[in-house]
């Protein structure tokens, strides 16, 4: 057992923690959301500068061969400040999708144009409707004219309206709830008959509904293999629950530490707040809350990249039901705690709150994973 | 014992209901019921309807135009406008500034504040909290010192709830730094269009803008506006404080919550099936329904109490803002990720652009965010435990 980082991965950490806490304060993130472009285009290049963008993609494409406990490292510190950039939709999932299935000329075309910072990408799964279930897929791709043409809706496609292209999930044979039959789609996000409604969301991100009207895409639009993409998507979910059960620990540990400083200043009965046993000991769950969920999100980040299918979905769902779980606690502690502060616009607190409970809503919320893993055991003991 | 409501109080709901069917618009009940943001005009305009049909204050005396209604009455009212989807009244005149001005106030005050607040023509404001007095209510430092007829107030008054649209705020000054703190309060009646007094916007989490900082610089206040006696006033706010309580469990909105929450566990789709038959949903939504039967029958068994309700109205207050918050995080549940999206544009009725999944989801977590506030303001959750371990409890 060792739970110590790399002197790499330390590096990374220090160096990433030492950006956000100097160069993405409050005041800027809050700029940043208010331009609705949904990404500092100066964060961006300082995040391809320093190799982030690439970090698990393989040397050939311009990467560093990093893997799902370094993109632990990385999202943790994001959480910390709340960075709002596409990192998630265009690193870690469409990223990671075109890494582990594209062909050598889509991870060509487009690994290194993602490294540097140039292209932005999203992937778009999720239908209305359909909540949390991956199978659930009622778009359709038909062959047609040498390629193939999409029909249906998507809904959820994190930074979907900031994407140059996006990967589309469609069927292609079956029906919806069938794992078989799902295939995926290179699709250019001005591409004709592609509608996409670009939304704000609570914590200061982006999300996208899409329509799809007879968009055509040629044949070398399939990223992997027909029909066989169910495993591939579950994998890039699995990546990105991992990766946003690290966010939520920077996040949590962040809203400790400014719930702890705001409890030692604020005085009512002519002393701190922090002298209140009954805030006392929430903050002592709010800690244990936080210190959980880190052990989850290791959890997560050691099993995300791992092909043994039950262990890694056993360790994935675990770690985002019960991180919702603490998250949820935690959060609504920290408000509480910080009385009517607490509920402004002007609080980190608060933010910090909002970005934790989407974390929640994000890739499936605590029950719907608590439902996984109790699938599992039943399964186990049959 | 016996649980059912009596044939008159049946009676009485029926004739709520039938009132409602009658004479509530159904812009206003849309506006409600889809919880989109309130135009000034709405709240106005329902008052006026209710003032009209002799129901403006279902909780005063008859003297003073009120209903005169029992306590139950007063419950079953409420419950039915807010299954109907009516608007809630303003309780910072009618159930706070009132009853301190009809049981304290003298006979002028009477005749040129409670007209007002019954047609709802005259909003008021509460400047109780301070940035430095929060939970600490007796560390107030906003100050009236008197010259001549006048009262002179400096300071500051923070988190007041609609101080945009009020036309009075009711405040509590210092008037005395003698003695203990809570000795030198006085209550005063200050017009918010008064020169010297300022309101700036807070923005909450969820956007939008409902509470307000109000400053008073050498703000010129009529010594005919003070209310009972010079350093009394916190008497009178511990009077108030009592009224706002037992209000606050909120059974009535809860109930209507629980409607639209089980009418969208079967318009929200879980894939093939609508929610309500996933299991474990349709669980945590049993839970809270007991939960809603308990706080009602607690509410009840409380306010039929001959003793009344005492310090014990904390669990009322305690318990309702929690199954509140409660609803609230299950409808947000109940949308899933479409929560996500945040679209201020969509509170307006005349809103017809997209939005991710239902109505349902365009509200929830916003309401999901705001409603934290309901165990922080009104004495926090933690001070209410603090009063039943040391007024019930004994410790
Ligand atoms: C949306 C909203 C609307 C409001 N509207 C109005 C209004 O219209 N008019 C008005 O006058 N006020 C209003 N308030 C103010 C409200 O009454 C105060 O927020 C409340 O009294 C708490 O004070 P505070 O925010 O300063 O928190 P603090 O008193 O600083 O409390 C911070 C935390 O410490 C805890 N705490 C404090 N003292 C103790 C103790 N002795 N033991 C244990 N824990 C303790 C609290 O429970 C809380 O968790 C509103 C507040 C909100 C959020």
């Amino acid at each position: 057992m060792d739970f110590t980082l790399t002197e790499e991965q330390q590096m990374l950490q220090d160096s990433l923690r030492r950006f956000v806490d100097n160069e993405y304060n409050f005041d800027k993130r809050s700029e940043i959301i208010a331009t609705g472009k949904g990404l500092d285009k100066g964060t961006w290049s300082a995040l391809a500068e320093m190799g982030l963008l690439a970090f698990t993609f393989p040397e050939d494409y311009d990467g560093l061969g990093g893997n799902a406990v370094d993109t632990m490292v990385v999202m943790e510190c994001f959480g910390r400040g709340l960075l709002v950039e596409p990192y998630l939709a265009t690193v870690v999932l469409a990223g990671g999708l075109i890494r582990d299935a594209g062909s050598d000329a889509q991870k060509a075309a487009l690994l290194p144009a993602i490294a540097s910072g140039e292209k932005l990408m999203a992937l778009a799964h999720h239908e209305p409707g359909n909540r949390y279930n991956l199978n659930r897929v009622n778009t359709e791709a038909k062959p047609s004219n040498g390629g193939y043409v999409l029909n249906g809706r998507k809904t959820a496609v994190i930074h979907g309206g900031q994407a140059d292209q996006l990967i589309i999930s469609a069927r292609t044979s079956g029906s919806a709830g069938d794992a078989s039959g799902q295939s995926l789609f290179l699709v250019d996000a001005g591409a004709s008959g592609l509608t996409i409604n670009d939304f704000a969301t609570h914590d200061g991100q982006r999300t996208a509904d899409l329509v799809l009207e007879n968009v055509q895409v040629p044949e070398n639009a399939l990223v992997g293999p027909l029909d066989q993409a169910a495993p591939l998507i579950e994998k890039a979910f699995d990546l990105g629950i991992a990766a946003i059960c690290a966010e939520a620990v920077g996040a949590m540990e962040a809203l400790n530490a400014t719930t702890l400083a705001y409890s030692k200043e604020r005085k009512q009965f002519g002393v701190p707040i922090a002298k209140f046993q009954v805030l006392q000991h929430r903050m002592a769950d709010m800690f244990m809350a936080a210190e959980q969920a880190r052990t989850m999100a290791i959890l997560a980040a050691t099993n995300a990249d791992s092909d043994d299918r039950e262990q890694r979905r056993r360790a994935i769902s675990s770690a985002k039901a019960l991180i919702g779980q603490y998250a949820r606690e935690l959060g609504q502690s920290a408000v509480q705690i910080h009385g009517g502060m607490g509920v402004t616009e002007e609080m980190f607190c608060s933010h910090l709150f909002k970005r934790l409970t989407l974390i929640n809503l994000q890739f499936g919320n605590s029950d719907y994973h608590l439902e996984q893993v109790s699938n599992l055991l039943l399964a186990e003991t049959a | 014992m016996n649980l059912n409501y009596t044939p008159e109080q049946d009676a009485f709901r029926q004739e709520v209901r039938q009132f409602l069917n009658d004479k509530l618009p159904d812009d206003i009940r849309e506006q409600v019921q889809k919880r989109l943001r309130m135009p000034k005009s709405t709240t106005e305009r329902w008052q006026k309807i209710l003032f009209d049909q002799g129901w403006g204050a279902s909780n005063w005396p008859t003297e003073h135009g009120g209903t005169g209604w029992d306590a139950v009455q007063q419950l079953i009212f409420e419950e039915e406008c807010a299954m109907a989807g009516a608007p809630r009244q303003l309780d910072f005149g009618l159930r706070m500034v009132a009853p301190v001005i009809m049981t304290f106030g003298n006979e002028e005050q009477k005749q040129r504040f409670l007209p007002g607040i019954l047609s709802g023509e005259e909003w008021w404001c509460q400047g109780y909290s301070e940035p430095g007095a929060g939970s600490d209510l007796a560390s107030l430092r906003t100050s009236a010192v008197r010259d001549g007829d006048h009262y002179v107030v400096n300071g500051q008054k923070t988190w007041t709830t609609l101080g945009q649209h009020a036309e009075w705020i009711f405040c509590l000054v210092r008037t005395s730094t003698e003695g203990k703190p809570q000795e030198g309060i006085s209550f005063l009646l200050i017009h918010m269009d008064d020169p010297g007094i300022s309101v700036r916007p807070i923005i909450m989490l969820d956007g939008e803008h409902e509470i307000n900082e109000v400053y008073f610089d050498n703000v010129r206040v009529p010594v005919a506006n003070l209310v009972g006696k010079e350093n009394q006033g916190w008497t009178y706010a511990k009077f108030l404080l009592g009224h706002e309580r037992t209000g606050l469990a909120n059974v009535g909105q809860s109930k209507s919550m629980m409607a639209r929450l089980k009418a969208a566990a079967r318009e929200e789709r879980d894939g093939e099936r609508p929610l309500m038959e996933n299991p474990r949903f349709r669980d945590r939504l049993a839970q809270l329904d007991m939960e809603l039967q308990a706080l009602d029958l607690t509410v009840l068994r409380i306010l039929t109490d001959a003793k009344g309700p005492g310090p014990a109205a904390s669990i009322l207050k305690i318990r309702g803002t929690e199954l509140g918050q409660n609803l609230y995080e299950l409808l947000m549940e109940a949308t899933g990720h479409d929560a996500m999206a945040h679209l201020p544009e969509a509170l307006d009725a005349d809103y017809n652009g997209p939005r991710p999944g239902s109505e349902n989801a365009t509200i929830a977590a916003g309401e999901y965010f705001n409603m934290r506030k309901l165990t922080i303001f009104g004495g926090s959750n933690e001070i209410q435990r603090g009063i039943i371990s040391k007024l019930v409890l004994g410790l």
